[in-house]
């Protein structure tokens, strides 16, 4: 259960065409990824999933069942919101009873799914306070336990770690992962953290201005993107383009290289150019370097022990097996 | 204030306005408190003995004090009652994306300019008059006989002149309140199968009850005291069936001129007031906790 497709969905909010026709197909037990830029129309694509918007037009089936013009609780979808959402008159336990309640399931039972769920996260201590007492991370997962008492055929989450400080956010991300891998249910997971995307999906779908610039694996993404959109956003820090003489070399418009694909070399290197900022993270070293002719500064993934200071000249020198090459339009060419 | 120079100062600097406030507050209440045990009467200048609680006495054993007692609280209970509900829905209603908001909301608060006199006699003149009166055209256009508000039903016309005023004041407090309902609540419960109605309970209610608790707290304030609108009226009549104790402490001092015995009676308001605000604090006091 969880199969979720969209065919040639529309939305237009007055004139503003906001996603424009639109065909996603979203598999069984996948963990699919909405990412791009903010305002690029991942959350309300999340939305008009959810039925908390209505399409304009074309259709949005879910199991095979047209579910278009189905209320949002008909769609056996549960959410998790950016702001958590949680009811802040109501203990923990009846945040999580609350969809139980609505649908008019008897007390023994509710009470058998809300203790599971507290178990599977952890909240069994918090289960009678509120969730004003809870901390970020607490409310988060009060957030996804009242999604998964539902057992719903797929989980919607709205930027859900947004709110959270960096360390918490590593940590909730793996307990998404895991939680994923024990229920085996389809989850879409909006974000604008190709981070987050990269290590959490099965399936990451990029978005900009609505429109979808690629699908894929993480890997294929990383590999070969379509275009340099797609080239420019995944992956961190972003893939180097270089355009004009050297790009024609290749017989291409714009070259790109990432920085993990290019080496500092004592001699002989490609490009020589001064190290403007070196950022030692212990285990890489990223430097940007400036380089005669062009504008922004390369950056290169050097190991983490790299004896490299500001001011300092290197030499670079790029693996010419990992050049993406693009035409004048932006897209891949093999 | 780090320092105990500076409490020290800071301690001086507010005294003219602490001092000032309580006298102003002291000053009335210790002379309402030293005229309520004099046999004080307008009529017989010159005695003025003390009598102890002779004034209490004949205060509390009027037969129109438990009258007025019963008709203060119906009016308070009615007109919270009225005003709360009444102003939850208005501000459901005016929390809709219509066309001319602005203009409707202001239309909406207007009644709250409208000074207590003048609203009373509008509505004692140009409504509830069973000749004259709105409602009394209506009533016989359509073959029934008007009825006569204010003498069939003194209290409860005062409760709807008196809520009239006071709904726009309940409107206002509970839309802001409504509109800082996080939309996402509302999506989570729609979410999770709760329908229009378990939405407004579940949901909107719990978040407007710290706003409906001020609304009560200070309209019950105002409440306690009404007594223009019953004044230019029904003068507490017929009888004294929309007598309240505001409008008798009135007639004790000021039409029989009796200033001992109104003194006793606004004393005894000053009581009641504090028993009811006590309740209230049990009753709905916690939702102001954080």
């Amino acid at each position: 259960m969880g199969q979720i497709t969209l065919s040639k969905v529309v939305k237009r909010f007055g004139d503003v065409e906001v996603i424009p026709p639109l065909d996603l197909e979203i598999n069984e037990g996948e963990f699919v990824v909405f990412v791009g830029p903010s305002g690029c129309g991942k959350s309300t694509l999340l939305r008009l999933i959810a039925g908390l918007e209505d399409v304009t037009d074309g259709h949005i089936s879910i199991d095979g069942q047209d579910a278009t013009e189905l209320p949002p609780a008909k769609r056996r979808l549960a959410m998790v919101f950016q702001s958590y959402a949680l009811y802040p008159h109501m203990s923990v336990r009846k945040n999580i009873a609350f969809p139980l309640k609505m649908a008019k399931m008897d007390q023994a039972e509710i009470d058998k799914r809300v203790d599971g769920a507290a178990k599977v996260l952890n909240l069994g201590d918090y289960l009678d306070r509120r969730p004003g007492q809870l901390s970020g991370g607490q409310r988060q997962r009060v957030a996804i336990g009242r999604a998964i008492v539902r057992e719903p055929a797929a989980f919607l989450f709205d930027e859900p770690l947004s709110n959270l400080d960096a360390a918490l956010r590593v940590g909730m991300r793996l307990e998404i992962s895991e939680l994923h891998a024990r229920l085996q249910t389809t989850m879409i997971y909006v974000t604008h953290d190709q981070v987050e995307a990269m290590t959490m999906a099965d399936k990451i779908v990029v978005l900009q201005a609505g429109r979808v610039e690629q699908v894929g694996s993480p890997l294929e993404l990383y590999r070969a993107p379509r275009n340099l959109f797609v080239a420019g956003f995944i992956g961190s820090p972003r893939m180097n383009f270089i355009t004009g003489a050297e790009a024609e070399a290749h017989g291409a418009t714009t070259i790109g290289i990432r920085p993990e694909h290019i080496s500092i070399v004592p001699e002989g290197g490609t490009w020589t150019g001064k190290v403007v900022v070196s950022e030692h993270l212990g285990s890489d070293t990223f430097l940007h370097v400036d380089i005669e002719g062009r504008e922004e500064p390369m950056t290169v993934r050097g190991d983490g022990e790299v004896p490299v200071r500001h001011g300092d000249t290197v030499q670079l020198s790029p693996d010419e097996t990992k050049i993406h090459r693009f035409d004048a339009k932006g897209l891949r060419i093999e | 204030m780090a320092t105990q120079h500076s409490r020290a100062a800071a301690r001086l600097m507010i005294s003219p306005a602490v001092i000032l406030l309580l006298l102003w507050m002291i000053v009335p209440l210790a002379m309402t408190v030293y005229f309520s045990f004099l046999n004080y009467n307008l009529l017989m200048p010159g005695a003025h003995n003390f009598i102890g609680f002779e004034n209490y006495k004949y205060f509390v054993t009027n037969p129109a004090f438990i009258t007025a007692l019963i008709n203060t609280l119906v009016l308070v209970g009615g007109v919270l009652l009225i005003t709360t509900v009444g102003g939850t829905l208005l501000a459901l209603l005016l929390d809709q994306p219509v066309w001319g908001q602005g203009i409707v909301r202001i239309l909406v608060i207007a009644p709250f300019f409208v000074m207590p006199t003048v609203s009373a006699l509008v509505w004692k003149n140009m409504f509830m008059n069973p000749v004259n009166g709105l409602f009394g055209w209506i009533a016989t256009s359509f073959g029934f006989a008007p009825f006569d508000f204010l003498s069939q039903a003194p209290l409860f016309s005062i409760i709807l002149i008196v809520s009239w005023q006071w709904l726009p004041f309940a409107t206002l407090i509970l839309l802001t309140a409504l509109q800082s309902l996080d939309s996402e609540q509302v999506e989570a419960a729609e979410m999770d199968g709760a329908g229009p109605f378990a939405r407004f309970f579940h949901i909107t209610v719990p978040h407007l009850s710290r706003a409906a608790t001020v609304v009560i707290l200070i309209q019950t304030i105002f409440l306690l005291s009404v007594f223009a609108e019953i004044l230019v009226t029904t003068n507490g009549g017929p009888g004294n069936a929309s007598t309240n104790l505001t409008y008798l402490v009135y007639a004790q001092s000021l039409l029989q001129f009796d200033v001992g015995g109104g003194s006793a009676g606004g004393i005894i308001a000053v009581i009641l007031a504090n028993i009811v605000a006590i309740f209230l604090m049990r009753m709905i006091g916690k939702n102001l906790d954080a």
